[in-house]
């Protein structure tokens, strides 16, 4: 943490903000900005690095207030159990409230069908969107970031939806200076990015400047995988290896963490966070595109589960 | 990018920076040669494109694809939205707001120069400075964005001639100076063959300014803030109410203009209240002394009434209130703005009920000449306006400060979000056009 702001030598003005400060406090900004004028807010919490970090900055916007939000975890049911493990071990440190949106629900009460690819992804936005309704939700704070897919370089901070929560793409409202419009209808919600302006490598700089503690499996470690589609998947009871595809034991780390049953591995040997930030400096494939089967089902994937209220 | 320390890569600097060009300047070019250039494309997304250029039956890889995010982008070939890019060398990190460049997307230039630091204005070398070339600067010029870079582009395809490229600098720097462009940049450049966007180019030896990398990489962010009016928007109470913190009561914001000590005295406007600076927490941590654009949380000496939208600046420095604003506004909306609409005005955290009294002009950006009394102003249109709001509010000049001086207006009935607007004095008060022949002797 700095008490002080950084100084890079030579040019700059001593009140030059380091790239990490200055995304910080655009960050803060947007969640102060969301507690004045919200509700009932909530942020959406996968245990995974950007909802960490997500829940990292609105500890630091409150202090020494707490959190003025809940959280909300869309559960697909074929959660990493460590991740699972590391969720309620915050929310109750932290002294928060969690509501979960069920897939498996959706399934046992036949109201949601498996998909013959196994994959769960897709299957989340009904249950998220239906507990927006129940619980009127007006504002939710999602960990996307504008670096991960061209869809998303497209959206905006405040982000409306309708009472569907769909996205249209063509009927955003501009996003001028730091003036966001959070002026919504009953029924509608606004969706809400501070993450927006970070890349992955600021996500993990920042973890590393923070000291913020991940889910293990975000460093290297062993893991019984398989391959399917290019990707190293977890063994495990939702659904594979299936009839063809072994089971080996491999030293990998996670660089995303979603549903199992599309969320690849990627080899490495990156133990500690120095050793991930210099695997991602110069890794020469994009974090989605090394390990999300899901967005590599078309060109437009993100935009059209974006637009069907995904987040 | 190279691998380096954590250290060296966290101590890098944002710069925020826009571009425009019509159509056909290579501006899509000049973006991918940059992303792909710097290294910030990575093999994935350089293969969907590679993949999504040949089921298109085009020869190689059409870069524009790597920014055209949409489905309808890329049916039709064009960029409909701003979209923003990120990119970093190991000297700083860049977000470029990369906004269309058709004339029926003026508003998404405004979108994205509302926050750039620094503006590339594309020119191809052939044609020179033509009509959407003034529209872009007199945009840089209304929305004071404090860099304007002109790329003059395709100086391949002009045998690489200093004159040709001498000559259309020339033309737009003065004519950006007359908008009131506090600096300008010109840089000959070949985004295809990658001629100085960021390689020095061996065809221009003639020329010994920076690449547009170099540039960017060195252009200072901020300004010297001696001089700048401190300005605090309160957004949030923090008042935790707990056993350790039983008194606790912070006024949170992002400082957006200025810097704010312990000890100082400050007023709270618009009540008009005066107290001390009794502590800044930076996040959880004390500090003696806060600038913009850090988000604190202020404690006060005294413990007067303060809310969220009130503003809280230093009593030598505080600025009039108002409920009559006047303001050259961009129209972002669909449905025009009329004189006797009512609507919302979002200044900083306030939000007040506002009515438009007037629109005394419309900006006609071609020549910069002066509409008189358009009686409303439609998507796209610039024009000023007089705004009195139901409420007194603290505005600067947006000349002064970018942060305090700008508002949006919004329509209460369904949250539109309808008008930019810019407090005070703009190059669009009319004023004696000066002889560019005036000025010569150009620094490049």
């Amino acid at each position: 943490m700095t008490t002080v702001t950084e100084v890079e030598e030579g040019t700059e003005s001593p009140y030059a903000l380091s790239h990490l400060d200055a995304l910080e406090s655009e960050a803060v900004h947007i969640f102060r900005e969301v507690a004045g004028e919200f509700e009932n807010p909530v942020i959406l919490f996968s245990g995974g690095k950007d909802s960490i970090v997500m829940l990292h900055l609105a500890l630091k916007a409150f202090a020494p207030a707490p959190v003025p939000f809940s959280l909300l975890h869309v559960d697909t049911g074929h959660n990493f159990p460590e991740v699972l493990e590391y969720r309620d071990r915050t929310v109750a440190r932290h002294g928060l409230r969690l509501h979960v949106a069920s897939v498996q629900d959706y399934i046992d009460r036949g109201v949601l069908k498996e998909r013959p690819d196994g994959t769960r992804n897709p299957l989340q936005t009904l249950p998220l969107t239906e507990k927006i309704q129940s619980e009127k939700f007006d504002a939710v704070f999602g960990g996307g970031r504008r670096d991960e897919e061209k869809a998303r370089a497209k959206e905006r901070v405040f982000s409306l939806r309708d009472e569907f929560s769909q996205w249209d793409p063509r009927r955003q409202r501009p996003e001028l200076w730091n003036l966001y419009n959070g002026r919504h209808a009953p029924g509608e919600h606004v969706r809400v990015f501070p993450l927006s302006n970070w890349t992955e490598l600021d996500v993990w700089q920042y973890i590393a400047r923070e000291g913020i503690e991940l889910p293990q499996i975000y460093f290297a470690h062993e893991r019984e995988v398989f391959r399917r589609g290019g990707m190293w998947l977890t063994a495990g009871e939702w659904g594979g290896p299936k009839e063809g595809e072994t089971v080996e034991k491999r030293l990998v780390r996670y660089r995303t963490v979603g549903d199992m049953s599309c969320t690849g591995a990627v080899d490495s040997d990156a133990t500690t966070l120095d050793a991930v930030i210099a695997e991602i400096a110069a890794s020469r494939l994009t974090e989605r595109g090394a390990t999300r089967a899901d967005d590599k089902l078309s060109e437009a994937a993100m935009e059209d589960r974006k637009r069907e209220g995904y987040f | 990018m190279s691998t380096t320390t954590t250290e060296a890569l966290s101590a890098t600097t944002l710069l925020r920076f826009a571009t425009a060009g019509s159509v056909d300047d290579g501006k899509s070019t000049l973006v991918g040669r940059l992303l792909h250039d710097s290294k910030s494309v990575l093999a994935d997304q350089l293969e969907a494109v590679e993949r999504a250029s040949a089921s298109r039956g085009q020869d190689g890889p059409d870069l524009a694809l790597l920014t055209d995010g949409l489905r309808a982008e890329r049916e039709q070939g064009i960029t409909i939205d701003v979209a923003y890019r990120y990119f970093a060398t190991p000297r700083r990190r860049f977000i470029l707001a990369d906004t269309p460049g058709h004339v029926q997307y003026t508003r998404n230039m405004v979108t994205g120069a509302s926050t750039a630091e620094l503006t590339v204005i594309l020119v191809d070398a052939r044609n020179g400075v033509v009509e959407q070339t003034r529209r872009h600067a007199a945009i840089a010029a209304l929305l004071r964005v404090p860099h304007v870079v002109l790329a003059v582009n395709k100086m391949d395809l002009v045998g690489y001639q200093e004159g040709v490229f001498a000559a259309i600098a020339e033309e737009f720097t003065a004519y950006a100076l007359e908008l009131g462009v506090p600096e300008v940049t010109a840089i000959p450049i070949s985004a295809l063959a990658g001629d100085n966007v960021v390689e020095p180019s061996a065809n221009m030896d003639w020329y010994g300014g920076p690449t547009v990398l170099e540039h960017l990489e060195t252009v200072p962010v901020s300004h010297d803030l001696a001089h700048c009016h401190a300005r605090l928007p309160v957004q949030y109470v923090i008042r935790p109410q707990t056993a350790e913190h039983p008194d606790y009561r912070g006024y949170a914001g992002q400082i957006a203009a200025g810097t704010f000590r312990v000890g100082e005295e400050v007023t709270v406007l618009p009540s008009g209240r005066t107290t001390r600076i009794s502590g800044i927490d930076l996040l959880g941590v004390p500090v003696d002394v806060a600038w913009t654009t850090q988000s604190v949380t202020v404690l006060l000496e005294d413990d007067i009434d303060v809310s969220r939208g009130d503003l809280i600046v230093p009593t030598k420095d505080a600025p009039p209130t108002t409920q009559d604003v006047e303001a050259t506004v961009c129209h972002v909306a669909d449905a025009p703005l009329t004189v006797g609409h009512r609507v919302l005005l979002k200044h900083g955290t306030r939000t007040v009920k506002a009515i438009v009294k007037d629109i005394p002009s419309r900006l006609t950006l071609d020549d910069l000449s002066l509409h008189p009394h358009p009686g409303q102003l439609v998507a796209n249109d610039i024009g000023r306006v007089k705004i009195r709001t139901a409420e007194p509010l603290p505005v600067d000049s947006y000349a002064d400060s970018r942060r305090t001086g700008s508002f949006i207006l919004i329509d209460p009935s369904d949250g539109t979000t309808l008008t930019a607007g810019m407090v005070g004095e703009s190059f669009a008060t009319p004023e004696p056009v000066k002889d560019a022949a005036d000025d010569d002797g150009w620094d490049f």
